[in-house]
């Protein structure tokens, strides 16, 4: 679970707010979408949350957990899928995921035992022994899930994980998010599509210029904006269409 | 820490470039260039020094008794060019010998008879034919005043109050030493060499390829991420190190050190000596070169510093080849520069001084911790994680 508490974050000496009193709960066994255009602090306040970056004011807990006080302990409780997604292309897939294992702490035969597993889930036995080198988007977007969570992590963090994926592969994210859903695990994703969180999020938080603009279930936002669509009810709580088609 | 270590090394086993730049090219280069230079000095010299002398000469009708004697000695007398001071301008001519017209009066009248030797002493390679002109007509100068003190009955040594003989103390070894003035330099250059393209990989590399942010989610401390790191690239420079040397001691092999009259003492005995001497210089190179690479954006800005960076361990070596004095105890405390002294002091054959050499390795360890310890904040400062975004 994390709770989020008026989060704040400037950049270049406080001329630049990126965010700005961003206050959020995302619970266990839920999937929480951070929704906002490009340029909203949806990065930023993840960033935060796994410790890249320190908040100038407010505060956050995981799991009972204060990231600026345990960042080790905050990253061995989240799994993060971040926007860079690099791999090593020199190094099979199999390597990528395996490295990071030892990076967790995890012996030889849990490593195996969990990418032989991740490898079925996400369907990655065609490629997983193959360097990354060439791999697809999809193929990549595998292998960096199935790396962030080779320590089993309770709360999971994705930062636009369907960009540049096919609609096919996007579908078998989305399963792979609700199956985490249903292993009672806190699944948070930001992402600027609108079908994603309707599809997918049983809690959305609209981010937009750094602040939380509103927070609720699809249903709730929808009553609130009155308008008959998430699009739309979308437009009218951020009070701008700017940055929605980017 | 050891986990990215293996990692490091691992990728970059399978990276056909490092291959060839650290392991094939980066060892190999120096010994060959080195051993090539070296040949072709020697050759060179002593090719000055035995071919036949060829000399331009004008006015020869005005001294033919000197020509006679020059003839006599082996040189080949030329007909001079039409412009001789052009044609020496040009190199077309090293050296023309012009005899004046009065010549013949001043020697008739016993006064010095003017000779002029036409060339360009800033280059270098007329030295030798130079030298060697000079050497023919001060021996028929003595000879002519020797003929004439004795004509007038004077004894000829009368001319001579000192005689003046070097005894070369200098043993085979020491002349080699000469030559290697530039070892220490290819050697350095070879580590530097060898830690550069892992350098950049790992931290310029890691940034380009977007695997940064993710590697510093893991739960690690961030300096134990660079040491990793830092350790496979040390690894590699005493890799490009050692086989660099080994190289050397093979190539030494072919030099023809027997028409140098000297021996290179350089054997595996004294290559391991110099790896322990240099190996410290393998962890401050890793360590600077890290260091500069994690501020640059992107591998192509990394490599631009790199070419910077690879200048510094040339000043030492230049510094010695222009001025080459004793090894002083400040020297050997100078990290680079006392490796320079040092390894000069290994290959001309001088016993070690233990004292010298522990010196050098301490004073070096600790420069290289130190840049180490600055290199394991680095991760620390978002800026550095973030600049590519």
């Amino acid at each position: 679970m994390i709770e989020a508490r008026g989060l704040r974050k400037t950049f270049n000496k406080g001329k630049v707010v990126a965010v700005d009193e961003v206050s959020f709960t995302a619970r266990d066994g839920r999937i929480t979408g951070l929704l906002g255009p490009n340029g909203a602090g949806k990065p930023t306040t993840l960033r935060m949350l796994y410790t890249l970056l320190k908040p100038d004011a407010g505060s956050m807990r995981v799991d009972g957990i204060d990231p600026e006080a345990e960042p080790l302990q905050i990253k061995r409780a989240l799994g993060v899928v971040p926007d860079s997604r690099g791999l090593y292309d020199r190094l099979s897939a199999r390597e990528n995921i395996r490295y990071y294992g030892r990076l967790q702490g995890l012996d030889k035969a849990t490593i195996d035992q969990r990418i032989a597993r991740m490898s079925e889930v996400l369907d990655m036995g065609a490629f997983i022994d193959r360097r990354t080198e060439g791999f697809s988007q999809g193929q990549r977007v595998k292998v960096a899930i199935a790396r962030a969570l080779i320590h089993e992590p309770r709360t999971v963090l994705l930062d636009e994980p369907s960009n540049g994926l096919d609609v096919m592969t996007t579908r078998a994210l989305r399963g792979f998010l609700q199956q985490l859903r249903t292993e009672g695990r806190c699944v948070v994703l930001s992402t600027h599509i609108m079908q994603e969180v309707a599809a997918l999020c049983d809690h959305i938080v609209i981010i937009a210029k750094g602040r939380v603009a509103a927070e609720g279930t699809a249903d709730e936002l929808l009553r609130r904006s009155g308008r008959d669509n998430l699009e739309d009810a979308f437009v009218h709580l951020i009070g701008s269409d700017e940055g929605l088609l980017a | 820490m050891m986990s990215v270590f293996a990692k490091e090394v691992l990728d970059n086993f399978r990276d056909r470039r490092v291959i060839l730049s650290t392991l094939i090219l980066g060892p190999l280069l120096g010994p060959v260039i080195f051993a090539v230079m070296i040949s072709f000095m020697t050759s060179q010299a002593t090719e000055r020094m035995e071919a036949p002398l060829e000399l331009p000469v004008i006015g020869a009708e005005h001294a033919p008794a000197l020509i006679g004697f020059l003839e006599r000695e082996g040189v080949i007398i030329q007909d001079p060019p039409d412009d001789p001071e052009g044609a020496v301008r040009r190199e077309e001519e090293e050296i023309v010998l012009r005899i004046a017209a009065d010549f013949g009066d001043a020697w008739t009248e016993g006064r010095p008879a003017p000779l002029e030797l036409i060339a360009d002493q800033s280059l270098r390679y007329t030295g030798t034919t130079i030298a060697r002109v000079r050497g023919y007509l001060n021996g028929y100068s003595s000879q002519i005043s020797q003929n004439r003190l004795q004509l007038r009955g004077v004894h000829p040594d009368i001319t001579r109050p000192l005689q003046i003989t070097v005894v070369d103390l200098s043993t085979p070894e020491s002349r080699g030493g000469m030559m290697l003035a530039f070892l220490p330099y290819f050697i350095m250059i070879a580590v530097f060499m060898g830690s550069m393209h892992m350098a950049t990989d790992t931290t310029a590399g890691e940034r380009e390829r977007r695997s940064l942010e993710p590697l510093l989610i893991n739960p690690l401390p961030r300096w134990q991420i660079m040491a990793g790191k830092l350790l496979a690239t040390t690894l590699f420079a005493l890799l490009t190190l050692g086989l660099s040397l080994i190289a050397f001691v093979y190539a030494m092999g072919f030099l023809p050190t027997a028409d140098m009259d000297m021996a290179l003492n350089l054997d595996f005995r004294v290559a391991g000596l110099a790896f322990l001497l240099v190996s410290p210089v393998a962890l401050l190179a890793a360590a600077l070169l890290i260091i500069l690479a994690s501020f640059a954006k992107s591998y192509r800005e990394a490599q631009s510093y790199m070419g910077m960076v690879i200048l510094i361990p040339m000043i030492p070596s230049f510094w010695i080849l222009i001025d080459p004095t004793r090894t002083e105890t400040w020297m050997t405390l100078v990290p680079l520069l006392s490796q320079n002294v040092l390894i000069l002091e290994l290959v001309r054959g001088e016993p070690v001084n233990l004292l010298w050499l522990l010196y050098s390795i301490s004073s070096t360890l600790l420069l290289a911790l130190l840049l180490a310890a600055i290199a394991g904040t680095l991760y620390n400062r978002p800026k550095l994680i973030f600049t590519s975004d």
